[in-house]
């Protein structure tokens, strides 16, 4: 399992503009580098990042390999219900990688 | 004018013939190595406008709107954070649909595109990505009204990213 990292309020008051950040620990190889043996280490990157806040698509990505290694996202979305939020990452070769937060909005 | 004999002409020193050809063939030899240390061309790569055109769909592009914040000097390429935001109200009929970052000189045009939509309160985004030598970054902004707006920032990098290898 992946590590991944996501950082989300536990409380907001509706209608908030809250603060989303998430990382997962991923080399994001490019396909550019040479290993030891001189042969190319094949690319291997998380193509895409999604996050659904009560199942509705609020944020998504598509990263190329000039994304750093673990890559991090900062963005924001507006506190409309208590729910969770599901953060989806998505490997070269379709490897699904996800994490969940839940914020309590009053 | 009558000629003096050779032997009366004051010999050159031994050795060195001539100064001047030997120069000559010096500086031939420094330029022949200039040519052939000079870095092979980087491999072809889809240009920043092609990348670009692809993004936009041939649409103009504006300046303004967007503010692309990212260090004027990176000591490492390999993690440059970046922010950029847009001037928008992010209502249901005026946001941002795309956020996009290109850049000049890696290997590949394309950094990332972020999808935003009205819900996300704020248009403002982060991440950290690799540059692989000092270059100009362009961040480009889609409206939902399809209009595009961009911000271009140069950047200075002393480490570069992606071209190290693990020999």
């Amino acid at each position: 399992m992946t590590r991944t990292l996501v950082n989300v309020p536990k409380t907001a008051r509706r209608g908030d503009v809250v603060e989303i950040r998430a990382m997962i620990a991923h080399p994001m190889e490019t396909g550019y580098r040479n290993g030891p043996d001189g042969a190319a280490i094949p690319r291997r990157i998380i193509h895409r990042f999604t996050c659904t806040y009560g199942g509705e698509e609020v944020f998504a990505a598509d990263f190329h390999p000039a994304v750093g290694a673990n890559p991090y996202v900062a963005f924001s979305t507006v506190a409309i219900e208590s729910s969770t939020l599901t953060f989806t990452w998505i490997e070269d070769g379709g490897a699904v990688h996800a994490a969940t937060a839940e914020i309590a909005v009053d | 004018m009558p000629h003096r004999p050779i032997s009366e002409r004051r010999p050159m020193p031994s050795g060195v013939p001539s100064s001047l050809p030997r120069r000559g063939v010096l500086a031939l030899g420094a330029a022949s190595l200039l040519v052939l240390s000079r870095p092979r061309a980087a491999l072809a790569r889809p240009s920043l406008e092609a990348a670009l055109a692809a993004f936009t769909g041939g649409a103009p592009v504006h300046d303004g709107r967007v503010r692309l914040d990212i260090p004027p000097l990176v000591e490492n390429g390999n993690a440059v954070g970046v922010t950029v935001s847009v001037d928008s109200p992010m209502a249901a009929s005026d946001h941002v649909t795309r956020i996009a970052l290109f850049n000049e000189k890696n290997p590949q045009a394309e950094v990332a595109v972020f999808h935003l939509g009205p819900r996300a309160g704020q248009a403002r985004v982060a991440t950290r990505i690799r540059l692989a030598t000092s270059q100009t970054v362009l961040a480009v902004a889609q409206m939902s009204d399809g209009t595009f707006w961009a911000s271009r920032a140069s950047v200075i990098v002393t480490l570069a990213a992606c071209i190290e290898d693990l020999t």
